[in-house]
């Protein structure tokens, strides 16, 4: 029900919204709650398990109850607490968890079962047989248990990711954050205040105060005027900080579009990650239920509640109100609603011998609520106090139990809360996330006037920790009564009481986890689900805490807490990801051929973050086989083109760049002459091969190494490293030019005349014999050429700046073709080089040695180099290790397959029997005939012997002639022709 | 979590790549014993306190030897690789 001229509201528009398709109306200003509850909506929701009716229950982001479905389509979001979420006009909102209406709930058959469904019951029931829980209960359980869904389409809405840093962070606007944020602004710091609510002010929004002698909205107007003039302050509203975090780091996530009926281009979410030199925590406090007899029907609501829809909505959530409590926050209701105009049918207060000075209702002091009724909302109240028992008819019961400080964030960090008897509730431990200071309510300072003391004195106190002079601090006055109440955690009683509304957990349940000897906090909480619904137990915890520690005997301190963990409200997975969905998941690194070839079908695979081209179909549909083998053929007759620009190119200059290249690699290069490409073989520390490929000597001082396109980056680092932190006494510079560079290789017997067109001086066998490199003009632009070659032809790489690497591609290619040749891709690269027996990582895969490979006469003996000394240990030159072989089927099925196991003839293709494993395998046109690389113990020693292959995964069983690796031109005559 | 680039100052840790314990500084002399490889190659203390470890700054490429507390996470400074002491 709407009251005239109370609330935060804008009366002057009307916003209509639905609610499971019925039309309402509210105004700007309302949240969902408020204008459900202005309309006299109470029920809005089905409960978890038991599928109760529920209404809203609170007025913050701890909403337990009131849980809806926002939108339609794609963007659907289930769980949106009703009380976070602004009304906008056409906003469509929907019920969850019922069917098929809310007010005809078939699964509330659920409750009448409520005495088998206690804590457990799922362990304890559905056991077995096990094959039954995946197919047969899990599915029931999860059917008749749940929250909202997902559309299950993809979401398309946009969410955003962002940083900031700042001197201090104020975490909450009430009282104590609006002062700390302003004297530390005044005093100069760069302050980010951050407040979860979509306007500032906190409690001050929700109560009838005074500050000075101003209303206390009216003071949070002048403060939030003169912080918006600093321009080193920055107010973020609907920003609730979720987590705190290593050295000042806090998780922040700010609903930007979320209360927009259009928004545009904005995303709905930002997830922030904000740096603080400094912190303060005044992020308020909790107020707590108590546990009664079905205290959960639509219309139970938090008292603190009931006052902020009072004072900031303009509604009262009932007709004739009820308030039951164990403190003046219960009495300070009961005299706002009456003073409103609200009827008030009663004030139980669980505290003897109170009394009400200026109250026109009943009171009963030590009195209890027992029971309540009412099928889908709340009609009456049953109670017990110090003159007798009654019933009283009332449509409201507005509860308070006292608060609980929010000391969510100061536990982010392994801080534990500690106890305090005087206030009976947990507040933060001193010290508990470095930087951090807890004021106000959220360290258990109840009154405004100590709230806004406290504020400023933070305030202050980290202005000064950050080297700023502070003026005299003026500190409004404010309310300073100070906060009276007796603990009251439940009313004995035999039907159910809630604790955990949102998981359905009841007193019943924590007594019977004790009882069951679950007496761990942590244990009872996984056992009974209490505290493991979206509200992560901000309702329901403390008074869980205080049944268990009854039930075990022991004190609230001594039983403990759970853990506090972040997010401190649910966060979605879009904004956490923002950005990261789809193709934004990895960046996506092109080449400079990359149109051309996309232009030209070439299906693209990547490598690492590289896109190449699979291969270049000649005709539209051509089979990949088909196309790889054509390929291979061009180049071993004709000439190909690659770009092999993906290589890492390192740029390695300086007088010790020899000496250097000494230490990496495990051969010589300091001997290299100037206008020579030497291949060189890099090992790791431990002896394993690190990687392989050439480095060219274009002068005295200046080098250039090629690494392969995975190891790009690993190789880069490792220079850096082998260079600052073992050889910082070498003078030389390490650069990595991987994409300054567009480097194509023409291989095949015509490559030199092809190139002989391209260059703008001819060359010939003579002044470019085979691993000559240097520097050529193409075309007027200065680049490179090295005579390396990757599929045992007659073949150049060419280099340009990466600019020109397109238009260099398309002539290649055009004279390619001119001579019967054309582009090759990945496919046909892998041919062309296994037929070769050249390695790539499938071979070096990180547990091979140099001796593995066949090379560890490599390792030079006249230096040291990285991973000598490991290379040597004896297990990692044993003969029987796996080495490198090649293979080619011989049995009746003539395929094999990369990945299988080699065995001998006549064992069991069983581990114990492994000989070894195939790594790459690949169709040979020149041969025809499969062949493979792979590794076999003893493998050189076995040349000629017959192995059985078995693929276990695929199903494929051959048998295979071990051969030497290089199967095509051994003698490397057409590399040099 | 941000850690100290001796260059560029306090970044965030995305911009890091962790290699492990400083110890990776003193390689042994080549002809040391197995013991000795061993040591440097593959065993380290899992301390609760004070660490002197390796990360690498991508952006810029500089080695750092960061003095880390693994308890706290807090950072105690940073020194160029090059110039830390060994």
């Amino acid at each position: 029900m709407r009251l005239e001229g109370r609330g935060l509201i804008d009366r002057t528009r009307e916003v209509a919204f639905t609610f499971d398709g019925r039309r309402y109306s509210g105004h700007p200003g309302d949240t969902l709650a408020s204008a459900l509850l202005a309309n006299d909506v109470r029920l809005v929701a089905r409960s978890f398990k038991y599928h109760r009716p529920r209404g809203v229950f609170g007025a913050g982001s701890e909403e337990p109850n009131a849980l809806v479905t926002v939108g339609r389509g794609a963007a659907q979001t289930p769980n949106t607490r009703a009380t976070v979420q602004e009304l906008f006009e056409g906003l469509e909102v929907v019920s969850q968890n019922r069917w098929p209406t809310l007010e005809r709930d078939v699964m509330s058959v659920n409750d009448l079962a409520g005495p088998f469904l206690s804590a457990g019951f799922y362990y304890k029931t559905f056991m077995w047989p096990q094959a039954f829980w995946e197919k047969l209960y899990e599915p029931i359980i999860r059917r008749a248990a749940g929250l909202g869904a997902l559309s299950g389409e993809p979401d398309t809405a946009h969410y955003d990711k962002a940083f900031a840093h700042c001197d201090l962070l104020v975490v909450g606007s009430g009282p104590a954050g609006l002062m700390a944020a302003l004297v530390a602004a005044r005093a100069g710091a760069d302050v980010i205040l951050a407040e979860e609510d979509s306007r500032l002010g906190g409690r001050l929004l929700a109560e009838d105060e005074r500050i000075g002698a101003k209303s206390g909205v009216g003071w949070v107007e002048d403060v939030r005027g003169e912080l918006g003039n600093f321009p080193n302050v920055r107010i973020m509203t609907r920003t609730t900080v979720t987590g705190a975090y290593d050295q000042g780091t806090y998780g922040a996530l700010e609903r930007v579009a979320l209360h927009l009926a259009d928004p545009g281009d904005a995303p709905l979410e930002t997830f922030w990650r904000i740096v603080a030199k400094r912190c303060v925590l005044a992020a308020g406090a909790l107020e707590r239920p108590i546990a009664f007899a079905d205290n959960d029907r639509p219309g139970i609501m938090s008292a603190a509640a009931v006052r902020a829809y009072l004072h900031r909505w303009g509604v009262a959530p009932g007709k004739l109100v009820t308030v039951f409590g164990n403190n003046d926050d219960a009495h300070r209701t009961a005299r706002d609603l009456a003073a409103a105009g609200v009827k008030i049918a009663g004030l139980i207060d669980s505290r003897r011998d109170v009394s009400v000075a200026d109250g026109d209702f009943p009171v009963f002091s030590g009195g209890e609520v027992t029971g309540t009724a009412g099928r889908r909302g709340l009609r009456e109240i049953k109670i017990r106090h110090s003159g007798g028992e009654r019933s009283i008819w009332t449509d409201c019961l507005a509860v308070s139990g006292g608060w609980n400080p929010t000391v969510h964030l100061t536990c982010h960090m392994n801080g534990r809360p500690v106890w305090d008897d005087g206030l009976a509730a947990f507040i933060p431990a001193e010290g508990a996330v470095p930087g951090m200071t807890p004021v106000g309510a959220a360290r258990g300072v109840f009154s405004t006037a100590g709230c806004l003391e406290d504020g400023a004195r933070a305030g202050q106190a980290a202005a000064e920790a950050l080297g700023l002079a502070v003026s005299a601090v003026d500190i409004p006055g404010g309310d300073d009564t100070p906060f009276a109440f007796e603990p009251k955690w439940r009313v004995p009683g035999r039907r159910r009481a809630w604790l955990d509304f949102q998981n359905d957990v009841t007193v019943k349940d924590v007594e019977l986890a004790a009882k069951e000897n679950f007496r761990s906090v942590e244990h009872m909480k996984r056992y009974t689900t209490q505290g493991m619904a979206p509200d992560q137990g901000k309702n329901s915890n403390i008074g869980a805490l205080a049944v268990l520690a009854d039930a075990t005997g022991r004190a609230i301190p001594e039983t403990g807490t759970t853990t506090y963990r972040p997010p401190f409200v649910p966060v979605s997975l879009s904004a956490m990801g923002a950005g990261a969905r789809g193709k934004g998941f990895a960046p996506e690194r092109f080449t400079t051929s990359h149109s051309a070839t996309v232009a030209r079908g070439a299906p693209m695979i990547e490598a690492g973050l590289w896109y190449r081209p699979s291969y270049f179909p000649a005709i539209e549909g051509e089979f990949w086989r088909e196309a790889c083998d054509r390929e291979v053929a061009m180049v071993r007759n004709h000439v190909g083109i690659c770009d092999v620009s993906t290589l890492g190119k390192v740029d390695i200059q300086g007088p010790d760049a020899g000496a250097f290249l000494d230490f990496v690699y495990t051969n010589m290069f300091s001997t290299l002459k100037v206008g020579r490409v030497r291949y060189g073989l890099m090992l790791r520390e431990d002896g394993h091969v690190m990687d392989d490929g050439t480095t060219a000597r274009l002068g005295d001082a200046h080098f250039v190494m090629t690494t392969t396109t995975a190891a790009a980056g690993q190789v880069m680092q490792h220079l850096e490293f082998v260079h600052q932190c073992l050889r910082p006494d070498l003078r030389v510079r390490i650069m990595s030019v991987t994409e300054q560079w567009a480097q194509f290789a023409v291989a095949g017997p015509k490559a030199r005349d092809l190139l002989n067109d391209v260059l703008d001086t001819p060359i010939d066998g003579e002044s470019w014999p085979f691993m000559a490199c240097g520097a050529v003009t193409v075309a007027g632009v200065p680049g490179r050429l090295f005579r390396i070659s990757f599929s045992g032809e007659h073949a150049y790489e060419v280099a340009v700046p990466a600019r020109y690497g397109d238009t260099l591609f398309r002539h290649l290619l055009s004279l390619a073709e001119s001579m019967g040749g054309g582009p090759y891709g990945m496919e046909a690269l892998n041919v062309l080089r296994i037929e070769k027996g050249f390695i790539t990582h499938s071979e070096i895969h990180g547990r091979v040695t140099a001796f593995d490979i066949g090379m560890e006469r490599m390792i030079s003996a006249k230096k040291d180099c990285i991973g000598k000394s490991a290379a040597a240990r004896p297990g990692l030159v044993d003969p029987d290790r796996e080495r490198l072989v090649g293979l080619k089927p011989v049995g009746s099925v003539r395929q094999i397959t990369a990945g299988a196991h080699l065995f001998n003839k006549d064992d069991p293709a069983t581990r114990a029997h492994d000989q070894g494993y195939i790594t790459s395998v690949g169709w040979s046109p020149t041969l025809e005939s499969y062949l493979g690389l792979g590794f076999l113990r003893r493998g050189p020693e076995r040349v000629g012997e017959v192995v059985r292959m078995v693929d276990h995964l695929r199903d494929v069983e051959t048998l295979c002639e071990v051969c030497d690796p290089v199967f095509f031109d051994p003698e490397g005559g057409r590399v040099r022709g | 979590m941000r850690l100290d680039c001796p260059h560029c100052g306090k970044r965030d840790r995305r911009e890091f790549t962790y290699r492990g314990d400083a110890l990776a500084l003193l390689r042994p002399d080549p002809g040391a014993e197995a013991a000795a490889w061993d040591d440097y190659l593959h065993n380290r203390d899992n301390p609760a306190g004070l660490t002197r470890e390796l990360w690498y700054h991508d952006p810029c490429g500089t080695w750092a030897v960061v003095e880390r507390d693994t308890l706290t996470h807090h950072v105690a400074g940073s020194q160029a690789a090059a110039e830390a002491d060994r």
